[in-house]
């Protein structure tokens, strides 16, 4: 048996697992894709209806906290103890910013009617529902990731507050620390796609 | 037997007895035996639900069930035979028992991943078993489950679904351990052309599995969403289009085809040399083959859909690409007919079956191509037809693949050797009942009877009938197949090390291996088909 960890391997494997999440999202973008090429004009007009303020603020918070991730995996492999989990404590807060921030959004739409089989989209123009439909089918399953993504953020805290991450072994932070990446990304595209249409 | 203890007496990680040594093992291959204990219940299950289904339609009207239960039982049988039988079959059973033992290593790359999915493929079968209970019963969907009457069917779609999201998961983490292992744990000392055949077509499966499982995923995600929000993504009423969902679908559906078919490709690239102690015909050409297949497989979905308002010009471009297909796929089969010409022939069971799986293959194969071209395919879209098409593909490519190897490495497995002669019975009966079972079928379709009719116009009455007893040869030559091998644990005839005289890594290692497989470190060939050291005893007793 091999003793030594493989850590190029641990972290092909979770970089092949990142793939198929972009996969995942890649279905969904796929008929963003469709639709926006059938109904164009009432993408635009959807988008206009979204606060690009809250959108925007939200993508800060996000690039914000996977600065701070990637900070505190350096910080751990120097040995920087405090330093780490102050970066981590820091990002699980933005993860938790941009969720409170993402409900006041929703909380908005749903206030104004607009949410999945809602009076408002069901008898209203046919584009706008499907507008409407991608943007929480697509949001909400980005926000199902930043949930993983600050669990996962948080097992690693844990780990390295009882020393099982360390400067030797930091694979678990590492990968954590790709996941969050990924939703950073992911938000990446999903930001201009609903909230920058013209 | 060798000193060393098989990996049945000892446990990994160390110090587990008991059930709790199987339940929460480690070790690649008792949880490639766990898959087979669990495939095999799935198999035996939709074998006996699609006999069933053929008794049913074997005289015109109701013969032993109503329209319902078959819309539902043949909903059942795709399901299970697709996400519990044909996809995991080969790369999860043997797959995990051999690819690490081909590479020369002694466990996948994440083992407790390994275990990870074997537990969601049970939690997958599970939902599909509850789903059968509770409710309204099961989908009556077929296996496609096609919008809008998957968002709309009052019956279990949901739960059925969440199964099939499930066992997704647990293929792709498979295919993700063997892409991390095939590249991170094979011996320092093989190179990429000195691997065997069988382990190059499961890293093409697994990039297939990683690649287009995700699309499925999303897919059944978004079926779930449309049941409990009516978002109306799919729904022509509120601006969807259910196009779009059939394209998502078959994005993985159809390249997981080969998910089903190239392990068993790279089975039959490993018995046919063996038995003809010889050298592959074009080794590298079966390699890149496999990996073309792969990618050309992933491009060619919507030729299941010539039917459904596509434009003119992706038909003829998604037919083309169809046709691309067939290259890779006869460049396989001529290089093992050329294996065996001027061979040393020696006639076993799996040789037996690949060849059985050559043959039908290359039927489901040709009529594959009157489907890829647009004019016959409209003649035929949805009828027996297809059905008899994709069943010489998926249970005369895939099945009679699994049944080869199941009799090839059942000596290194379990340790012990069959009877050969009723397994010789039990293969030319499952063979011929085959060719009885799905040869009317092809007629039925092109004289234009459709699949999933629950009842049908007399002049279909003789093909159906005729099919309905060729079905029951064929379950009557698998059981015969499958007693055979089960009686070789009463028998215990002890096979050696190398029963076949074959020349890749898991033949140098004791039957059943040890626990970390191999004894001291394994010596890597230039070229893993050489059978020079096989041949020479026999050569220097003839002189």
């Amino acid at each position: 048996m091999s003793s030594q960890i493989d850590r190029a391997g641990i972290k092909l494997g979770m970089w092949l697992f990142l793939y198929s999440e972009i996969i995942l999202f890649g279905g969904l973008f796929v008929l963003y894709a469709a639709y926006f090429h059938r109904y164009p004009e009432f993408f635009a007009e959807g988008g206009r209806e979204l606060n690009r303020v809250m959108g925007a603020v939200n993508t800060i918070v996000l690039l914000l906290s996977s600065f701070t991730v990637a900070a505190s995996i350096t910080a751990i492999q120097r040995k920087a103890k405090k330093q780490a989990v102050g970066f981590l404590i820091f990002s699980i807060f933005c993860g938790v910013t941009f969720l409170v921030i993402k409900y006041f959004e929703w909380g908005a739409k749903i206030h104004h009617d607009i949410y999945p089989n809602s009076e408002t989209l069901v008898s209203g123009e046919p584009g706008l529902n499907i507008f409407f439909g991608l943007y929480y089918v697509i949001t909400g399953l980005h926000g199902l990731h930043v949930i993983i993504g600050m669990i996962l953020l948080t097992i690693s805290l844990v780990y390295v507050l009882n020393g099982k991450v360390n400067s030797s072994r930091f694979s678990m932070l590492d990968n954590s620390g790709l996941y969050w990446h990924l939703v950073d990304l992911i938000w990446i595209f999903v930001f201009p796609l609903f909230y920058l249409v013209l | 037997m060798t000193a060393t203890q098989s990996f049945y007496h000892t446990s990994a990680p160390p110090g587990l007895t008991g059930i709790k040594s199987w339940l929460l093992t480690h070790d690649h291959k008792r949880l490639g035996i766990m898959y087979l204990g669990a495939v095999f219940f799935w198999f035996v299950l939709a074998m006996f639900l699609g006999l069933m289904l053929r008794t049913e339609l074997m005289t015109q009207g109701r013969t032993i069930m109503d329209a319902e239960t078959y819309n539902a039982m043949f909903t059942l049988h795709g399901v299970i035979m697709i996400f519990l039988f044909v996809i995991p079959a080969i790369p999860a059973i043997f797959g995990n028992f051999f690819l690490p033992i081909q590479l020369g290593t002694d466990d996948v790359f994440f083992p407790r991943l390994n275990l990870f999915s074997w537990y969601l493929f049970m939690i997958g079968g599970l939902f599909a078993i509850i789903s059968l209970f509770v409710g309204d019963g099961f989908p009556d969907t077929g296996w496609t489950f096609y919008v809008p009457f998957s968002v709309q069917d009052s019956k279990n779609v949901g739960l059925t679904v969440t199964a099939a999201f499930i066992l997704g998961m647990s293929s792709m983490l498979t295919g993700l351990n063997f892409v991390t292992t095939f590249h991170r744990m094979r011996d320092k000392s093989m190179g990429y052309m000195q691997i065997p055949l069988f382990t190059w077509s499961l890293y093409a499966t697994a990039w297939v599995q990683i690649l287009a499982t995700p699309v499925i995923s999303i897919t059944f995600v978004l079926i779930i969403l449309e049941r409990l929000f009516s978002i109306g993504l799919f729904d022509p009423d509120k601006g969807g289009d259910p196009l779009l969902y059939q394209h998502l679908f078959w994005m993985y559906s159809h390249p997981a085809v080969y998910v089903m078919i190239i392990p068993g490709m790279g089975v039959v690239s490993e018995i046919i040399p063996i038995f003809s102690r010889k050298s592959i015909f074009g080794y590298k050409a079966i390699v890149w083959s496999s990996m073309a297949i792969a990618v050309a497989g992933s491009l060619v979905w919507a030729h299941h859909m010539f039917t459904s308002g596509m434009s003119d010009v992706s038909v003829f471009v998604f037919s083309l690409l169809t046709y691309l297909v067939a290259i890779p796929t006869a460049v396989k089969v001529f290089s093992w007919i050329s294996t065996m010409y001027k061979g040393s022939i020696e006639m076993t069971p799996p040789l037996l079956l690949a060849l059985i799986f050559i043959f039908l293959f290359s039927i489901g194969g040709l009529t594959g191509l009157v489907l890829g071209a647009v004019g016959p395919d409209i003649h035929v879209h949805d009828t027996q037809f297809v059905v008899a098409h994709f069943h010489f593909v998926m249970f005369g490519g895939t099945g009679f693949a699994f049944f080869a190897a199941l009799h090839f490495w059942w000596p290194k497995m379990f340790g012990i050797m069959y009877r050969f002669k009723p397994a010789y019975i039990g293969a030319s009966l499952t063979g011929i009942g085959f060719m009885f079972h799905y040869i009317p079928m092809f007629i039925l379709g092109m004289q234009g009877m459709p699949r999933r009719y629950y009842d049908y116009l007399p002049q279909y009455e003789t093909g159906n009938f005729l099919a309905g007893f060729g079905g029951y040869l064929l379950v009557v030559g698998m059981v015969i197949m499958f007693v055979n091998l089960l009686m070789s644990f009463k028998q215990q005839v002890l096979a050696q090390a190398d029963p076949w005289g074959g020349t890749t890594l898991e033949w140098k290692v004791p039957s059943p291996p040890p626990v970390h497989n191999f004894i001291k470190k394994p010596q890597i060939d230039g070229f893993p088909y050489d059978f020079t050291k096989v041949t020479e005893p026999s050569q220097k007793r003839a002189k």
